[in-house]
């Protein structure tokens, strides 16, 4: 067996990073004398260094940090209103930027497409890479760690090219974060609603309800209440995984498989995709939704939502079709 | 059956409706749920801080903060919009089309990491699509540019939502498996990675026509506002 600490790149090294930007940013707001902001990204930049901890406490027994981080989750809901969406301002003149634009050149992608391109390095050869026996990058979450890194290579890249040092990109990357604000938290405060929500039985009870009402015998309606049950559950829930088992259970194995006969990995298939239309459509994905309408700074946070809707009604209808032509052959 | 949990979904339905702060609303209705179920306070916020801690990853993205917002110092948007406008037959179907391709086909190899709206919509994609329409229609107004680059992030999601399940190794076909396995169904990951490929193959091309159909638009209006200077 070997020790898991002799990997050298861990995901945890990626949190700790994140810590120290997230506390970073609450520091240099509490210089600049914006408090809620402050103590909103140092409560959160705690949680993120004190993860590790409380996730081995709580494996052994010791539940005291994780309420303790669940007192820090409130906190923080409790904050994020008080945060002001300041619009993101470029720091220095448009006539310097271009000046620079031109002077640079395609030079300028060259650090911005490395993201991707170390990313997909390490995702494709990291596990191949040993040093000295030791394996470079821990193969739990690899494309994870591949990031990480390649964000970190593509800062240094870019302060390189541009003749800018290094800290004052953290400074230019801390005033986006603050552009995007409360909207980073939500795909984990999403994620842990999620958990809740199942811990609490919100599925099962979601299941019960509409087979209580379906008209069993139709194998059509029963195609309809799955496919359009997996849509709204996903909506609900801003995740389709979170939706596939329960609807699964309650619909698609009985019902659909067991009484009528369906084709398991077409109808598991085209199911779960259903679900991804779903996620098109409701602000509880996020990651997906909320996150990129902060990042691109557009005025309405439901904008990408609004641009999606007839894509994701279209793909529903002809993934309906599909199903109902090949589910049953 | 205990329904009373279900009153933490009225909760998110009812605060997302009246348009209150997104992180009350969804911690409130953690909180609802769990009371509701019987999980007893201390239970509660430990499951509330646990889950939490768990998904850090999902925050893994503001790490290309600071490497994008050095390069867009240095001018990388500019760039990018005044290389778009040199580039010959560069339309803006062709280039977002283009777009989608490339991240459905990576997200069938199992690369959904390596673009996303930080690493590759914000920094490249939205300029350069802003750039493309300014071919089309000069005058582009704030509304247009916010439409624009949320029609981008649409591209970017479109592609990688129906891209990624071809792949056999993700998470989503991964977990339909287990489900089977679980109750007895024993099928393997390539069958059910298969039967993605039709929906993969209409979201390209329902995407594209969505597409195309907001380039024709804005060339109309070019034509419109056209015609009416020339009177």
């Amino acid at each position: 067996m070997t020790n898991r600490r002799t990997e050298m790149l861990r995901i945890e090294y990626a949190y700790w990073l994140i810590a120290a930007f997230l506390l970073y940013t609450g520091l240099r707001n509490l210089r600049e004398q914006r408090g809620w902001h402050a103590a909103f990204w140092l409560v959160l930049g705690t949680l993120f260094a004190a993860g590790d901890y409380i996730l081995a406490q709580q494996a052994a027994g010791n539940t005291l940090p994780a309420e303790c981080a669940g007192v820090g989750v409130i906190v923080l809901a409790l904050l994020a209103p008080r945060l002001r969406r300041s619009p993101h301002v470029e720091k220095g003149n448009a006539a310097e930027r271009l000046q620079s634009a031109i002077r640079l050149g395609h030079r300028l992608f060259v650090p911005a497409l490395l993201i991707p391109l170390v990313t997909l390095l390490v995702a494709l050869l990291g596990a191949h890479l040993f040093i000295a026996g030791h394996a470079v990058f821990a193969p739990k979450q690899m494309t994870l760690v591949g990031l990480a890194l390649a964000c970190v290579v593509a800062l240094f890249a870019a302060s390189g090219v541009a003749r800018i040092p290094a800290h004052e990109g953290v400074s230019e990357g801390r005033r986006l974060l603050d552009a995007i604000g409360w909207a980073a938290l939500l795909p984990l405060l999403l994620a842990a609603l999620g958990e809740v929500f199942t811990q609490s039985g919100v599925g099962t009870a979601i299941a019960a309800l509409t087979s209580s009402f379906l008209p069993t015998g139709s194998a059509l309606a029963c195609l309809l209440a799955f496919a359009l049950g997996m849509v709204l559950f996903t909506v609900i829930m801003g995740n389709a995984f979170a939706a596939f088992p329960v609807m699964m259970a309650g619909i698609g194995l009985p019902l659909l498989i067991q009484q009528h006969g369906a084709h398991p990995a077409i109808l598991g298939s085209m199911g779960m995709l259903c679900g991804y239309c779903g996620t098109l459509l409701t602000p509880m994905a996020a990651d997906f939704n909320l996150v990129p309408a902060a990042l691109l700074e557009l005025r309405n946070p439901y904008g990408v939502i609004r641009a999606q809707v007839w894509s994701a009604v279209s793909i529903l209808v002809v993934t309906i079709v599909l199903m109902w032509l090949f589910v049953f052959r | 059956m205990n329904y009373w949990p279900l009153l933490g979904v009225a909760v998110i339905v009812i605060g997302f409706a009246l348009r209150f702060n997104p992180v009350p609303v969804v911690v409130s209705a953690a909180l609802t749920s769990g009371l509701l179920a019987g999980i007893h306070v201390p239970a509660l916020l430990a499951l509330l801080g646990k889950s939490f801690v768990s998904s850090r990853m999902l925050l893994i993205f503001i790490l290309t903060l600071p490497a994008i917002g050095l390069l867009e110092h240095a001018g990388l948007r500019d760039h990018a919009q005044r290389w778009m406008a040199r580039l010959q037959g560069m339309t803006l179907a062709r280039l977002l089309i283009g777009y989608l391709l490339l991240r459905q086909l990576l997200a069938m190899l199992g690369l959904t990491g390596i673009a996303g709206p930080a690493q590759t919509v914000r920094p490249l994609l939205a300029p350069m699509g802003e750039a493309a329409a300014e071919k089309i229609l000069p005058t582009l107004t704030d509304d247009d540019r916010d439409e624009l680059r949320a029609v981008a992030a649409a591209t970017d999601n479109v592609g990688r939502f129906f891209g990624e399940d071809v792949f056999v190794a993700v998470g989503g076909v991964l977990l339909i498996q287990a489900f089977y396995t679980q109750h007895g169904i024993e099928l393997t990951p390539l069958s059910i990675a298969l039967w993605a490929l039709p929906t993969a193959i209409a979201a390209f091309v329902i995407q594209s026509v969505r597409v195309w159909l907001y380039q024709r638009r804005l060339q109309q209006r070019a034509a419109h506002t056209h015609d009416e200077s020339a009177h």
